[in-house]
């Protein structure tokens, strides 16, 4: 079944366009791996579908993007009620300076959810599912500051999750750790995809070759290919994709 | 003579005369300072705090009155400059490339170099002439408006220290701006701003030129907000214009005293934006 | 096409229209004072600038006196201090030992903190008597120069222009030291790769901050102008053109210090509103040069570390 489904979707910064025509559906509860070499405008696609661009001036698209049948930036989609459904985690971990407590409740709270004890519980369970709660169950009220790189990644997930979004969509999410801490992070995304559907970019191969059931190659802004990981990596259609895959370049 | 021994030679020259320029400009600075801190700590005593003016010719006495006046015009300064402003240097900071924000930033750097005492004919237009009278809200008025430009910029640069990767996160989570900008971006730049504040009130703290014909002067006790109000500047000034040894006196102490408010001020800043630039490097 | 959700759009105008205020002020001020000089403007016209009459008692006014005194003592306190403010820059930025560049700095920011009454009353009471000395062991040769003419007061254009300079000293230095930490390093790394010495690489990095370093002279200019209490202080308070340093003379803003609150009747008012509204034109556009300077500057050395916000994608290499 399809979750997010994208047709001739363009993107440009002012007069430079760095999306040409992407088309693919994403299917749910699965895992699709956006990849491809440096500025081939993966990170800007996966932005797009939470509408994080919006942010940036002299931003526009043409194309379309659903999610469910319905066009994310039709008239009746609000930006900010989508980005509650849509979850997403930064190549670069972002706690905010608030406590562990703090930072996986944020959305929750200005969501408007007051109940202490609904908060605690699902507190507790968003940071069970980012396998973080064992480590940090009994400092909840220390700042996020004082975890480590890998741990604040998991926070940032925990804190994703806390909101119980449909998709999660992480933007190189292990890029900046160390190999172990990576790994844990791995093996919750495999967690993960049984509730969620999730979109990543990974600039590993191998960490797609992994994790994901789904990978679309990316080069100079134009999708090359899309299939199952299996596929790419294995036996892809395109020269330019066996290349990049082989590391021939990149 | 080589060139390259030339050149070196002048290079030395150059360099020292750079060093002097320092020793030479810290020699007057160093001179007011000690003077100030001499005649000041001098003529301070317990009474300069408690007490009233005396009269004219009379020694003794002392500048209660500008004392709390001057907080009163601070306050007021503050509760009209410090919400304009920092809702100003939020505009900046979160849409800085806009025309717009161009043209208001542009606006406030001016603004911070009209002369204050100009600042004051303002205030006395629009507050004093209507109703013809000078008044605490006045010369408060006067030196908040000369606060706002620099709680604006404060904010705005203080505010953009803050990771854009917060931002971020908290409108992928389903914020709206304001509200990523009032729960995670203004707490975490929280310190910073209140520096901007207390740099802004140092700046006006020692304000005298606007407040001379809006707040005025009062011989005495006055908590009134629409009447003149005494303040520690114009007092100071008033007393150094006079003939009276012991009005010299203690317009040295009110300078010292407003040399150690402004450098406290200015120095308690400068720890909390340490403080900040600390907090935002996790 | 390019969308954004209500919510922003509604953030975006509230604290946009607060922002607005600060423009609408600047414009009121300019409007206020035009307003409350009508009668003055009307009375005098453009005589009001050349005419050197200020006689409240006939209601005859003109502002040359403080126009010049304003001008004069700004661009004299302006050849003092540029100097020596762009000294210190250098300095701090260039040339001191890692150690001391934060404390200097830092220390030429409190002093420019110190309030303009302080200096007024440390130069009444202990630089007005030392120029007085100096002015009574000037050699009878000199007094012969228009310069050096005039009676030994102690108070007069040269006491104001001392303190003017000591006062913008920090200030100017604060912004051009700024500037100097805006020149790309590279600047000063090929002038050295070239075989340049210390100080020719220095003039490189001041060379390519030229304009904002212009900027941040005509910034201290700009506050020398509107200075009031210092100057009403040591300035000796007598309209009179001058070139004489020694002779008492006036300000703009010492004028509108001294006899705001004494102006009875009307047009008084309005002549000493309408010198406001001239301080006001004159410090407005000086300011405006300085910052365009300042900001060309900036936007030049900058240039380069702009990019499009979030365009590259990744950082970290595979």
């Amino acid at each position: 079944m399809t979750k997010i489904h994208v047709r001739d979707f363009d993107f440009f910064y002012g007069a430079s366009k760095v999306l040409h025509g992407i088309s693919m559906d994403m299917p749910d509860k699965q895992v699709t791996a956006l990849i491809g070499p440096s500025g081939c405008g993966k990170s800007t696609f996966l932005r797009s579908i939470n509408r994080m661009n919006d942010i940036i001036p002299d931003a526009r698209h043409d194309g379309l993007i659903e999610i469910d049948g319905k066009n994310v930036y039709g008239g009746g989609t609000d930006a900010v009620e989508l980005r509650r459904r849509v979850g997403m985690v930064f190549q670069k971990s972002n706690p905010f300076p608030k406590s562990i407590f703090d930072n996986v409740a944020y959305g929750l709270k200005i969501g408007g959810m007051r109940n202490r004890r609904q908060l605690n519980e699902i507190v507790e369970k968003s940071l069970t599912r980012a396998a973080l709660w064992d480590e940090v169950k009994d400092r909840l009220q220390t700042s996020a500051f004082a975890l480590s790189g890998g741990q604040q990644q998991r926070l940032c997930i925990a804190r994703a999750l806390a909101v119980d979004p449909e998709i999660l969509l992480m933007d190189e999410p292990a890029s900046a750790l160390d190999p172990i801490a990576t790994a844990k992070i791995e093996e919750l995304i495999y967690e993960l995809k049984d509730n969620f559907t999730i979109v990543i970019v990974t600039h590993n191969m191998q960490q797609a070759a992994r994790v994901s059931d789904r990978t679309a190659f990316f080069m100079l802004g134009k999708l090359v290919e899309y299939s199952e990981t299996k596929t790419i990596f294995m036996n892809p259609k395109q020269k330019m994709t066996e290349d990049y895959v082989t590391g021939r370049f990149g | 003579m080589s060139v390259m021994v030339r050149r070196r030679i002048v290079s030395r020259i150059a360099e020292t005369l750079c060093a002097g320029a320092v020793l030479l400009a810290l020699v007057p600075l160093a001179l007011i300072l000690f003077y100030v801190l001499r005649q000041g700590i001098g003529a301070l005593n317990i009474a300069f705090f408690t007490e009233m003016p005396k009269p004219v010719g009379e020694p003794g006495g002392g500048m209660a009155n500008a004392i709390v006046g001057t907080l009163i015009l601070i306050g007021i300064a503050a509760l009209f400059a410090v919400p304009i402003g920092c809702v100003c240097g939020i505009h900046l900071a979160e849409y800085p490339d806009t025309k717009f924000s161009s043209v208001v930033r542009f606006a406030a750097d001016v603004m911070n170099g009209v002369p204050s005492i100009v600042v004051g004919i303002f205030a006395y237009g629009i507050v004093v002439l209507p109703v013809k009278r000078f008044s605490a809200i006045a010369g408060g008025i006067a030196l908040g408006l000369l606060m706002l430009p620099i709680v604006v910029r404060t904010t705005e640069e203080l505010l953009r220290l803050v990771p854009a990767g917060l931002r971020e996160g908290a409108l992928a989570l389903g914020a709206t701006r304001g509200r990523a900008v009032f729960t995670v971006i203004v707490p975490a730049a929280l310190p910073g701003i209140l520096t901007g504040i207390l740099v802004a009130i140092a700046r006006v703290a020692g304000e005298t030129a606007p407040l001379l014909f809006t707040s005025f002067n009062n011989r005495f006790w006055s908590t009134n907000l629409g009447q003149p109000i005494a303040s520690l500047t114009v007092q100071v000034f008033s007393y150094a214009i006079s003939p009276y040894e012991d009005w010299h006196r203690q317009a040295w102490a009110g300078a010292f005293l407003l040399v150690a408010i402004i450098l406290t001020l200015s120095i308690l800043a400068r720890l909390s934006v340490r403080g900040l630039e600390k907090m935002n490097r996790p | 096409m390019t969308r954004r959700s209500s919510d922003d759009r509604f953030f975006r105008l509230a604290t946009g229209a607060v922002a607005a205020l600060v423009l609408l002020i600047v414009i009121g001020i300019g409007f206020e004072l035009t307003r409350q000089s009508t009668m003055s403007i009307r009375k005098f016209g453009f005589s009001f600038w050349t005419g050197t009459t200020w006689d409240p008692v006939s209601g005859d006014f003109g502002a040359r006196p403080f126009i010049w005194g304003t001008l004069y003592s700004s661009v004299l306190a302006l050849l003092l201090a540029a100097p020596v403010a762009l000294g210190i820059a250098i300095y701090i930025s260039e040339l001191s030992p890692r150690m001391l560049r934060q404390p200097l700095a830092y220390l030429t920011e409190l002093l420019a903190a110190i309030p303009s009454i302080v200096y007024g009353l440390w130069g009444v009471f202990v630089l007005v008597p030392i120029i007085r000395k100096l002015e009574l062991a000037t050699p009878d040769f000199l007094k012969k120069i228009p310069l050096f003419k005039g009676p030994p007061l102690g108070v007069g254009m040269l006491a104001a222009a001392v303190i003017l300079a000591i006062m913008v000293v920090p200030f100017t230095s604060s912004v051009a030291r700024e500037i100097l930490k805006n020149v790309p390093s590279a600047q000063r790394e090929a002038a050295y790769a070239l075989g340049a010495t210390r100080w020719e690489a220095i003039k490189v990095a001041v060379g390519y901050g030229k304009s904002g370093i212009i900027g941040a002279i005509m910034l201290g200019f700009g506050r020398a102008l509107g200075e009031t209490m210092a100057v009403t202080m040591v300035i000796g308070n007598n309209p009179q053109v001058s070139a004489s340093l020694y002779a008492p003379q006036y300000t703009m803003s010492a004028v509108i210090a001294n006899e705001f609150t004494e102006a009875a009747d009307e047009l008084y008012l309005h002549a000493l509103i309408e010198i406001g509204l001239l301080l006001f034109i004159i410090t407005i556009g000086v300011n405006m040069i300085s910052r365009l300077l300042i900001w060309s500057m900036k936007a030049r050395a900058n240039r380069k570390a702009i990019s499009m916000p979030m365009l590259a994608d990744e950082a970290v290499p595979a």
